[in-house]
C-alpha cells in the first residue's frame, strides 16, 4: 500500500508512538514570533529549563506588532530579542529586517520539501506549499518544540483536492481557496491534511501555492500541502545549490516525497475551476462565500492589502496592474503592508510603490498589525473592510468591524470604486 | 491533576472562535492571570453576558460543533483556566484548541450531537452542574432535580496528558 506525502514525512520523522494513533515527530524547524513565544520562554525559565534543542533549527521574528506600539508590545519584543541573543539564535529578525513570518521564513529558504515545521501560529500551514508538513500549534507545543525538538500529532489523514482546468483571467489562488473552504466548510478538514493537486496547482507559482495553503486552517486543516516540483526547485535553488549537483538532481530528490499513486486518502474531491469567478466572503466565517458578481456594489470603508495570505510581490504586482494611473474612491481609505522588507524594496524598485501612493494608498511597514486588529489599520465599530487577509471573524480587525476576504485584484478594484467591484473589467 | 466540574455555562452555537474567546488585542498580556477579565468578551449570544454571574461561576462549558476554531492562541484555554473553567464539552473542536486544552492538563471532551442535545436540555435549570470524570470517561449532569450520566471517548494520549498535568511535564520525562 502506498503512502501520501504526509505519511512519508511522518514515517521519516517518527520518534515515538506512545499510543496507537499518536505520532511524536522530530522537528526540522521551530518558528517563533513575539506573541505566542514569550509565555513559553517565561515558563521554561520558571521551570529552570531555559534551553533550546538546536539553535540552528529555531527561527524567530518580531512581526505581529512592529515597531512596538506601546510598553506591552515592546516588552514582548524584548523578551523574544533577549532570548534569541542569550541562545545565539542566528536567524532572528528584528526591526529593519522583520516581516510577516509566513512570508519571511520561506523567502529565507528555511522551508524545504519533507520538513516538519511548527509555529505558535495557526497559519503555519502556509509552508506546506513547499511539500513540508507544517502545523500551527499552541504555546505549550511550541515550548516542548523549543526544548526537545519534538511534537505530537494524530494520524495524518489526508483529503486530496484535485483541481482541474485552468484559472480564468482575474481569478487567483485566493479565489480558489475561498471557494474550496466554501465547499467543505470551516470544519470540513479538521484533523486532516489538505493535499492540493492537479493542473491548477502545477501552474501556480510558489507565492500562489503559499496563498492556497495559508488558508487550510480556515477549513480546520492541520497542514496544506503541495507536491514539490520544478517550481519548488527554482524557488529554492539559491539556497540549495550547494546541496545538489544539479537542479535535476534536486528535483529527483524532491520527487521521492510525492504521494504514491496507490496512496490511501480519507477523501478525494474533484473540482473543475475553469469557470471559477472571483470570490468574496459575506459573513463572519470564511466558508460564507459568494461570487463578486453577487457582492458587487457593497460599500466599504477601508481596503487592506497585505498579510501572510496576500502580501507578497506577486500580489502587489497584480493590484498595482489594476491601480496604475487610477485613484481610489474618496470615500475609502486604502492600506498596503508589503509582507517583508525584501518585497517592499523590490516593489519600490519596480515602481509599484509609486503606483499605490499615487492612487492614494497609505504604505506601512511589513507587519501583521491590522489583520488581527492590533495596529496599523484597526476598524471602528460598524466599519467594513475589503481585505486580502484570511479571517473575517466578527471584530477580527477591530471590535464591531466587518471584514470581507478577497484577492488582491478584487481589493484593488474595490479601492477604485469604494464598493466591491469585479477586477476582471480592469484587466 | 486538575479537577473538573461545577456550574455549567451553556453556549448554544457552533464555530465559537478564539477571537470571541479572547480578542487579539489582549494577546499583548505577558501573564495568564492578566487575561482574566476579558473572558469571552466578544461573544454575542442571546442572554449571554461575559461579565455576568453565570460566566463568573462557571467551571465547565458546554457548546456545539467546531469549538475554538481560528487562531492557535493558547490564551483561549488560559483565559478559561484563570477563570477556573477546566473542561469544555462540545460536539467537536478545532484541532489546535483541543490540543492546547489537553497540553495544559485540561479537558476538551467530544460527544455526539444527541448527547450534547441531552446536556443542553439542562440549560434551563439555574442550578445545573456537571461533573467530568476524565479517568472514568463519564460526564454527569444535574439540574432541576434530575441527573444523568453519559460516557465519552478520549484518545489515550490526551488522557495521559491530563493525568500527567500537561504536555511539558509528560514530554520532559519522556524525551
Amino acid at each position: 500500500m502506498g503512502k501520501t506525502i504526509a505519511e512519508k514525512i511522518f514515517a521519516t520523522h517518527l520518534v515515538d508512538e506512545p499510543f496507537a494513533g499518536t505520532h511524536v515527530l522530530k522537528l526540522d524547524v521551530v518558528l517563533c514570533h513575539e506573541i505566542t513565544t514569550p509565555i513559553a520562554i517565561a515558563d521554561l525559565m520558571a521551570r529552570g529549563k531555559d534551553r533550546v534543542f538546536d539553535t540552528t533549527r529555531i527561527k524567530a521574528v518580531i512581526d505581529h506588532v512592529t515597531p512596538s506600539k506601546d510598553t506591552k508590545t515592546a516588552t514582548q519584543a524584548k523578551i523574544l530579542r533577549d532570548w534569541a541573543r542569550r541562545h545565539a539564535i542566528k536567524d532572528f529578525f528584528d526591526v529593519g529586517h522583520n516581516g510577516v513570518c509566513h512570508a519571511l521564513f520561506p523567502e529565507k529558504g528555511f522551508i524545504r520539501p519533507g520538513y516538519t515545521v511548527i509555529m505558535g501560529d495557526s497559519h503555519t500551514c502556509t509552508h506546506g506549499a513547499f511539500g513540508a508538513f507544517a502545523a500551527g500549534v499552541g504555546t505549550t507545543d511550541l515550548e516542548v518544540g523549543i526544548l526537545k525538538g519534538v511534537c505530537a500529532f494524530r494520524e495524518p489523514k489526508t483529503i486530496r483536492f484535485n483541481l482541474h482546468g485552468t484559472l480564468p483571467k482575474g481569478v487567483y489562488a485566493k479565489d480558489v481557496i475561498l471557494f474550496l473552504i466554501g465547499q467543505v466548510g470551516v470544519n470540513g478538514a479538521t484533523d486532516r491534511v489538505m493535499e492540493f493537486r492537479g493542473p491548477v496547482v502545477e501552474a501556480m507559482t510558489m507565492e500562489s501555492r503559499m496563498t492556497l495553503c495559508n488558508m487550510a486552517i480556515e477549513a480546520g486543516g492541520t497542514s496544506g500541502i503541495c507536491m514539490p516540483d520544478q517550481v519548488t526547485v527554482d524557488y529554492l535553488w539559491p539556497f540549495i545549490q550547494n546541496d545538489y549537483p544539479s537542479m535535476d538532481a534536486a528535483l529527483a530528490e524532491f520527487r521521492k516525497w510525492w504521494s504514491d499513486d496507490d496512496a490511501v486518502y480519507d477523501k478525494v474531491l474533484d473540482f473543475d475551476l475553469s469557470t471559477l469567478e472571483p470570490i468574496v466572503t459575506h459573513g463572519y466565517k470564511p466558508d460564507q462565500v459568494k461570487t463578486i458578481t453577487e457582492m458587487a456594489g457593497t460599500p466599504v470603508d477601508q481596503v487592506y492589502l497585505g498579510s501572510c495570505t496576500n502580501g507578497r510581490l506577486e500580489d502587489l504586482r497584480i493590484a498595482a496592474g489594476i491601480l496604475k494611473g487610477k485613484t481610489i474612491a474618496p470615500t475609502v481609505r486604502a492600506i498596503l503592508s508589503p509582507a517583508t522588507p525584501k518585497i517592499y524594496q523590490e516593489a519600490l524598485h519596480e515602481g509599484l510603490i509609486d503606483i499605490f501612493m499615487e492612487a492614494g494608498f497609505c504604505v506601512t511597514n511589513p507587519t501583521c498589525g491590522a489583520c488581527l486588529g492590533m495596529s496599523n489599520g484597526v476598524l471602528a465599530e460598524g466599519e467594513v473592510c475589503a481585505s486580502t487577509t484570511n479571517r473575517n471573524f466578527m471584530g477580527r480587525m477591530g471590535k464591531g468591524g466587518m471584514v470581507h476576504l478577497m484577492s488582491p485584484a478584487t481589493s484593488a478594484a474595490t479601492a477604485i470604486e469604494g464598493k466591491m467591484a469585479d477586477p476582471r473589467k480592469y484587466l | 491533576m486538575k479537577t473538573f466540574g461545577g456550574s455549567v455555562l451553556f453556549l448554544d452555537r457552533s464555530d465559537i472562535n478564539t477571537d470571541e474567546i479572547i480578542p487579539a488585542k489582549y494577546l499583548t498580556e505577558i501573564t495568564k492571570e492578566d487575561l482574566k477579565p476579558y473572558i469571552l468578551e466578544d461573544l454575542k449570544l442571546p442572554g449571554f453576558d461575559p461579565k455576568g454571574a453565570k460566566t463568573r461561576e462557571a467551571r465547565v462549558i458546554v457548546s456545539r460543533a467546531n469549538f475554538g476554531c481560528g487562531s492557535s492562541r493558547e490564551h483561549a484555554p488560559w483565559v478559561f483556566e484563570v477563570n477556573d473553567i477546566t473542561a469544555v464539552v462540545a460536539e467537536s473542536f478545532a484541532r489546535i484548541f483541543r490540543q492546547n486544552m489537553f497540553n495544559c492538563g485540561m479537558a476538551a471532551i467530544e460527544l455526539p450531537k444527541e448527547k450534547i442535545d441531552r446536556l443542553f436540555s439542562y440549560a434551563g435549570y439555574p442550578d445545573s452542574t456537571m461533573a467530568v470524570d476524565v479517568a472514568g470517561q463519564t460526564v454527569t449532569v444535574r439540574g432541576g432535580g434530575k441527573e444523568e450520566t453519559v460516557s465519552f471517548e478520549v484518545s489515550p494520549f490526551d488522557k495521559a496528558l491530563v493525568l500527567a498535568g500537561g504536555w511539558v511535564d509528560y514530554a520532559d520525562k519522556k524525551y
